[in-house]
């Protein structure tokens, strides 16, 4: 009797050990091709050095225009305020190894709210100016350990028409400096070997404030809320997002498990809580909040975008976590997302579910371990130590100060 | 066209590999006109006079015709359109006329497969949903939502035990269906305990077979009665025997009565897996007000519907158990219904079994159990509430967010005790009286006449008086040779002359 006893015990105890041990694994480590680094801590690893720009770089151009705090593109101004309070900053110059430029250059709005880039080029080539002028850390590497974010449309290609912004190409004078900025998509003039591509802004709180209960089951099979022909710039379609959004609405429209409109429902986020896929197709330029708001709340993004380059690819196995769909395989998106494994759609939901991922995305204020402007730190502290073929001997000059459109060259 | 574009893209990547600086919208001065250009503008005035004499963009007729391409039902437009300057946010609209064609402006240095500009729609021939692709994708949502209810559910769902006194009469069928169907979508694993008054009948049987859980189907041997009053008794009884059948079987799970007539909402059943020993819910009372002034109807607590007598646990501020909402039956005195058929209002016990919950393992014989619930073979009948069971009443848990959540509904709505109704709900033999359609949709197979369908076509009578009286009499007459019918649809007289002329 005894013996039954403990060997009962024993048996039971295994049990309840391989259940809790099941119970675990709710969400899964994240690993990209540089490893686990999602939570790596940039303090210690990097020095940064921010110029002190006259304020009608950032500052006046603030005051402005307020709203340039809460736009997609807000991302510049708040590094630019992460910067200067974080332990990675450093007020002696001649120990960083990464050099920061304040520059609101995507704050000129319309009265519609969208920016105009038209003198963004001049802005950034008077503050270069100024800081090469004033400081000799420029002059010494042409900019090659210096960092620059721009949120814009299509990076520092400073144009919204991407037509336009290939024309431009990369401003000459930033070439050599590393940018950090939203856009990405492979062999793209506009997107520089060793940027960083960042998420574009969303409004953390605002997000957080709208979170239903998780046990909420998820009934919606795809959802997208947004536009598919841009009646104002491209009535007949076909130019807007590549035809790629007119072809999703004009081949599932009728199809119920797409729950696809133009509508700007105020139940946006909790109804994005609710779908098990969420559409981030492209639209003028292929990357939009959408991403991070499908990541924050757990709906597995579909990207509709060829060749694009997303936020931290070298740090997050986008392949895992969303579904890529080419362009051309639009019209057979309910195929190619029903004949997804039940199991590997679980994955993704794992994946999306680590907290890690959710805070990589976010640019919170006051900031927080693991997100986003840590994540961008991360990314520069990858990249050191500088090689020594960036410092140029004296007297060396590589970068063409009066190349680009006559436009740019005018002061600002 | 499609080819057409093609070597538009491939003309535009070649010429931008010189890095020709002139941009799109340079192109109408100083393009050195080539017969081909030339021939294009010509063309495209051409269809622009077209155009706004039909009022409509013509080119695009003409090059749906052109296109062959099956993918493309969306056609490519033409190159002049192709080379069209997009200004997006300036004030000069764009020119649709006039611009000379020039190569594609894809002017990317490295080998990029993604063109700039414009692309066709892409629409496939039978853009519907497949329906093995939906059937596909709710399998993927179940899978999605069974996941779900494992990670954020309730952690070690327990069994549920329901117990559902019944007997057979004219809304058995329609109380007992929605009980089942209920009971059906419960995600957690489910006995269902059926007392049936009169003993185990057929009817109740093969009703209850349809759902495909796991039944416990017992008989009562007394009838049910013909008084409200002693129905509940009886009940009260029945479900006393349900409780022994799960302390004999030793059932382990949550015991809820779920009384046929009741509405359950799906909340009840996630929310019972959070009782420990013995919980009550809030029930709203859906009793008849067709017979109650407004003056009677008083609220009963700030949160709950001022319009719905709720029962159940009342908290105070610290969410302790403080009292109960019971039904105030005084405004009722004397209008309540007594027996079954009474066109008055049913009224609920003061506290109804379907609010409680218990823990099955408070049943049985031995096992540890708090020493507050007594032993269910001490009692017999004569418990007005199931707080009876109880030594103690404050031990009772409430549930739903301390009872302001109303997760049931009762109501007692059934018809006169002699009713009929056929037995299972099948009619068969098929019912002897038929009565045909005004009309039938052949207009010559004739239709059966009875005698009342006269009354029907009185109507038309004084209209048509004259006419329908002789054409009646002649094609009396003469249909009498062919069919021994009278018809007075005009129609088929009408027929029936051009036949035989």
């Amino acid at each position: 009797m005894r013996k039954w006893f403990w060997g009962f015990l024993f048996i039971a105890f295994g049990f309840v050990c391989s259940i809790a041990a099941e119970r675990n694994p709710r969400t899964e480590r994240i690993s990209g091709s540089a490893g686990d680094v999602l939570e790596d801590d940039p303090v210690g690893r990097l020095k940064v050095y921010v110029y002190e720009l006259p304020s009608k770089y950032n500052k006046k151009i603030l005051q402005k225009d307020p709203r340039c705090l809460s736009h997609m593109f807000a991302a510049e101004i708040y590094m630019h305020r992460f910067l200067l309070s974080s332990p990675v900053r450093t007020l002696n110059p001649e120990e960083a190894d990464w050099f920061y430029t304040p520059i609101y250059a995507t704050c000129d709005l319309t009265p519609t709210g969208l920016p105009l880039p038209f003198k963004s080029p001049r802005m950034v080539r008077s503050a270069i100016q100024l800081i090469s002028s004033s400081w000799p850390y420029w002059n010494r590497t042409e900019g090659a350990d210096h960092f620059f974010v721009v949120p814009h449309d299509f990076g520092a290609c400073f144009h919204y028409q991407e037509e336009k912004a290939i024309e431009r190409g990369i401003l000459p004078i930033l070439q050599r400096a590393t940018l950090v900025q939203t856009f990405g998509q492979r062999n793209h003039v506009c997107l520089n070997e060793g940027s960083i591509t960042i998420p574009p802004y969303a409004p953390p709180l605002k997000m957080q404030a709208r979170q239903i209960p998780l046990d909420t089951p998820r009934s919606i099979f795809v959802y997208f809320r947004g536009l598919f022909y841009d009646v104002n710039n491209d009535p007949e379609g076909g130019y807007y997002a590549r035809g790629a959004r007119a072809a999703v609405w004009e081949n599932f429209k009728n199809n119920p498990l797409f729950d696809i409109s133009t509508e700007h429902p105020t139940t946006y986020y909790e109804d994005m809580q609710r779908a098990i896929f969420c559409l981030c197709p492209l639209g003028w330029a292929p990357w939009s909040p959408r991403l991070v708001e499908a990541v924050v709340f757990g709906c597995i993004p579909v990207i509709i975008a060829d060749d694009i380059v997303l936020p931290f690819a070298d740090a997050i196995p986008w392949e895992e976590i969303g579904v890529f769909v080419a362009e051309e395989d639009v019209p057979k998106l309910d195929t190619i997302l029903t004949s997804i494994p039940p199991e590997v759609i679980l994955r993704k939901q794992r994946l999306l579910a680590n907290p890690s991922m959710k805070r990589a995305m976010l640019f919170p204020q006051p900031a927080l371990p693991g997100d986003a402007f840590h994540q961008i730190l991360n990314g520069l502290a990858r990249k050191l130590p500088h090689q020594k073929s960036i410092y140029l001997k004296p007297g060396e000059k590589i970068l063409n100060w009066t190349a680009g459109p006559v436009g740019d060259l005018k002061p600002w | 066209m499609k080819l057409s574009a093609l070597q538009q893209s491939y003309l535009g990547r070649r010429s931008n590999s010189f890095r020709s600086s002139g941009p799109l919208d340079s192109s109408s001065d100083g393009a050195f006109k080539s017969p081909a250009a030339v021939f294009w503008l010509v063309l495209h005035g051409l269809s622009c006079l077209i155009s706004l004499l039909l009022g409509f963009r013509f080119s695009r007729l003409v090059f749906l015709l052109l296109s062959t391409s099956s993918t493309y039902t969306s056609p490519f437009h033409s190159p002049t359109e192709l080379a069209k300057t997009l200004d997006i946010r300036s004030v000069i609209p764009a020119d649709p006329v006039g611009n000379v064609p020039l190569p594609f402006p894809n002017k990317t240095a490295t080998n990029s497969r993604v063109v700039v500009g414009r692309h066709g729609i892409r629409i496939r021939p039978w853009p519907h949903p497949n329906p093995v692709e939906v059937m596909k994708a709710h399998r993927i949502i179940e899978r999605v939502q069974t996941e779900q209810r494992l990670q954020f559910g309730v952690k070690d769902p327990r069994k549920i035990i329901v117990v559902t006194p019944t007997y057979v009469r004219t809304f058995q069928s329609l109380h007992l269906t929605g009980v089942m169907h209920s009971l059906m979508l419960v995600p957690y694993d489910l006995v269902w305990i059926v007392v049936e008054a009169g003993g185990v009948s057929n009817e109740t049987a093969s009703l209850i077979a349809k759902s495909g859980l796991r039944i416990i189907h017992v008989g009562f041997s007394q009838r049910m009665p013909n008084s409200w009053d002693e129905r509940h008794k009886l009940e009260t009884k029945m479900r006393l025997r349900g409780l022994r059948i799960v302390r004999e079987k030793i059932l382990d799970g949550i015991v809820i009565f779920a009384d046929d007539s009741n509405m359950h909402s799906m909340e009840l059943f996630d929310e019972i897996q959070n009782a420990k020993w013995f919980g009550a819910v809030s029930v709203g009372i859906l009793a008849n007000s067709a017979n109650i002034d407004e003056t009677v109807v008083e609220k009963r607590g700030e949160e709950e519907n001022p319009r719905m007598p709720v029962q159940g646990p009342a908290c105070n501020v610290s969410n302790m158990l403080a009292g109960w909402h019971t039904f105030n039956t005084l405004p009722f005195a004397g209008k309540s219904a007594v027996y079954i058929d009474d066109r008055a209002t049913v009224l609920p016990r003061k506290l109804e079994w379907s609010g409680f919950v218990l823990n099955s393992r408070l049943l049985w014989k031995d096992g540890d159990k708090p020493e507050w619930m007594k032993d269910i073979d001490t009692l017999d009948g004569d418990i007005e509430s199931p707080l009876d069971l109880v030594k103690d009443p404050s031990v009772v848990e409430p549930l739903g967010s301390c009872g302001r959540r109303v997760l049931l509904w009762w109501l007692r709505v059934e018809a006169r005790a002699d009713s009929k109704f056929p037995p299972r709900w099948i009619i068969d033999p098929p019912l002897e009286v038929t009565v045909p359609s005004k009309r039938t949709p052949w207009p010559d197979t004739p239709p059966e006449l009875p005698s009342h369908k006269k009354p029907v076509i009185g109507i038309q009578e004084p209209i048509i008086k004259h006419t329908t009286k002789t054409r009646t009499s002649r094609s009396k007459r003469r249909s009498k040779r062919k069919h021994d019918e009278t018809r007075t649809d005009r129609r088929t007289t009408g027929f029936d002359k051009t036949l035989q002329n």
